[in-house]
């Protein structure tokens, strides 16, 4: 058995397969399925310092290979999480990663607050929702805007803080080095792409928001390439993630430089999907004689 | 309750109606814990969502289930393409089922459509004490009736052409039925419109009554938060609950249609 620990800012992961926020709720449901202390970590539901009732359905569509979605970050608010939601998580034997997210700097000043007083081990910053209104994407769609909203954050918490990146740039890289100047631990790439679908006897987007965020298996390849990018342009740990479904799609993401790597959409057709995953990279570690998963990283030779 | 996931042979498919198939499949722990109105999610080749699709009987001792869907796109399409002794993934049992009162007391299910099946299991429960009332398009899409039949329930039946039974709506017969006498409970399901107004007519004649939604869903364990109907909270504010975790059985005042 190969070492599978990585350390993502100074935080120690058992494995580096993370479930991805959106996509696991805040852990309970999939119990069921395994025990949560198989995972390296949990990414939990995106939550902001007030409840958020999110979009009018329909908030999903199925698309090649993947699904859009525009869910609007329904979520019972910080306190409601840390009260009820979190102390269930503690003692899981998992990294418990808060997902933060918001449409005002004040708000995610007043959330980090709150999340730096509680027992999350990592906090997770969403500046790149494509599907609220106002916030969300746009902090993460300049370097300006994101380095700003880092700088405020990094005031507020002194927890371990990794911050998740829009691929709907023009220069994603760019944008990763400006939030580790601001104090950013680490980075996670890549939120959903903006795409819509039309049902053409209606003529109606299917999508109540008409537009939503692309994820699965078809922007694997996109999010490959931009972990790539980025892990070559920063020196902060880059967890990679985008239409991962299968160990080899992980470990693809790992020589291309990411630490950790998050599974989402995938669990949605198989909730088994993070645990075969693991596994199925621990079997190649081993079959390629590799005693430790950290020699992998960023071990991609490229033409 | 505990989620299972897992891959289990059909027994039998047959095509009951145009594009509607029956599928017995043999899965002994799922039977053993699904309930009325309770659903499954099914993965489907070359397909990234599963496919909810309401049980519509349960058969403990023989370790069956049977489903009953009908195909509306690619996705049931690609499952109508399996057939007897292919295995299907299932996950399930999902959501909360309905509330079944004693068996001796007055019970009305009202199915629309497609959304006949899943009062199969709820009729059977009443058997006698049930009324069942069922909507279709016309004569060729009538499904299950001989099931309720044999169940031992009241079977009355409309099309909206009248070539079979009531010419007109599921609501005509239930107006009807609880003006006769009245009833302890009312299950539906079927297309919104059809659930508002019987909804709207429990309401009227003071009957508890619960309803089966459906929405566009992902991860069918609450998880994902896709699946979103729209209820009002104890205070009267309206809040979005999820079909697959908090329903697909909603009390019917609860619901902001």
């Amino acid at each position: 058995m190969a070492n599978l620990k990585v350390n993502i800012a100074g935080v120690d992961f058992k494995n580096p397969i993370i479930t991805a926020s959106g996509c696991f709720g805040f852990g309970r449901e999939y119990e069921d399925f395994y025990p949560l202390s198989k995972l390296g970590g949990i990414s939990l539901k995106g939550t902001t310092y007030e409840e958020r009732l999110g979009n009018p359905p329909a908030r999903i569509a199925e698309t090649a290979s993947g699904i859009l979605n525009s869910v609007g970050l329904q979520n019972p608010g910080v306190r409601h999480f840390i009260q009820e939601d979190l102390p269930y998580l503690l003692d899981k034997g998992t990294v418990i990663i808060a997902n933060a997210a918001g449409s005002a700097i004040e708000d995610y000043r007043l959330l980090a607050e709150a999340l730096d007083a509680s027992a999350v081990d990592m906090i997770e910053l969403n500046i790149s929702c494509p599907n609220v209104k106002s916030g969300g994407l746009t902090f993460g769609a300049s370097c300006e805007s994101a380095a700003g909203i880092v700088r405020e954050i990094r005031k507020a918490t002194s927890k371990p803080l990794m911050v998740k990146l829009t691929p709907n740039v023009t220069d994603i890289a760019s944008i990763a080095q400006a939030v580790e100047a601001e104090g950013a631990d680490a980075v996670s790439l890549i939120n959903t792409l903006v795409g819509m679908r039309i049902d053409i006897e209606s003529r109606r987007p299917v999508l109540h928001q008409n537009t939503g965020g692309l994820s699965g298996p078809a922007v694997f390849p996109v999010a490959l390439a931009m972990v790539w990018k980025v892990a070559n342009a920063v020196k902060i740990p880059v967890v990679g993630l985008g239409g991962v479904e299968k160990w080899q799609d992980a470990i693809e993401m790992m020589l291309a430089g990411a630490t950790g790597v998050q599974v989402g959409t995938a669990m949605f057709y198989d909730p088994y999907a993070p645990v075969k995953i693991i596994e199925g990279m621990n079997e190649w570690l081993d079959r390629n004689g590799i005693a430790d998963v950290n020699e992998i990283i960023g071990q991609v030779r490229p033409w | 309750m505990s989620y299972i996931q897992n891959v289990y042979p059909i027994q039998s498919r047959t095509a009951i109606a145009r594009d509607v198939f029956d599928v017995l499949v043999h899965c002994p722990e799922l039977a053993a814990q699904s309930r009325a109105g309770q659903f499954v999610h099914i993965r489907v080749p070359g397909h990234t969502l599963r496919r909810p699709i309401s049980i519509c009987e349960v058969d403990r001792a023989k370790g069956t289930i049977r489903l009953v869907y009908e195909v509306r796109g690619s996705g049931t399409e690609a499952l109508s393409n399996l057939t007897t002794g292919d295995l299907m993934d299932i996950m399930g049992p999902l959501g909360n089922g309905f509330t079944l009162l004693e068996p001796d007391a007055k019970a009305i299910v009202v199915g629309g459509g497609i959304g006949t099946p899943p009062m199969l299991e709820t009729a059977k429960h009443y058997a006698e004490n049930c009324t069942a009332i069922l909507g279709f398009r016309d004569a060729a899409h009538v499904i299950l009736d001989e099931d309720f039949d044999a169940c031992g329930c009241d079977v009355r039946l409309a099309t909206d052409d009248g070539s079979r039974g009531h010419h007109g709506f599921v609501t005509d017969l239930l107006r009807q039925r609880l003006a006769e006498e009245s009833a302890d409970i009312i299950y539906a399901c079927g297309p919104k419109g059809m659930l508002k107004a019987v909804a709207d007519l429990a309401a009227e004649f003071g009957v508890r009554c619960q309803v089966s939604l459906e929405e566009r869903m992902g991860c069918g364990v609450g998880a994902c938060l896709v699946c979103a109907c729209k209820v009002a909270r104890e205070n009267g504010d309206p809040t979005y609950k999820h079909v697959c975790k908090d329903g697909p059985v909603f009390e019917a005042k609860e619901v902001i249609f």
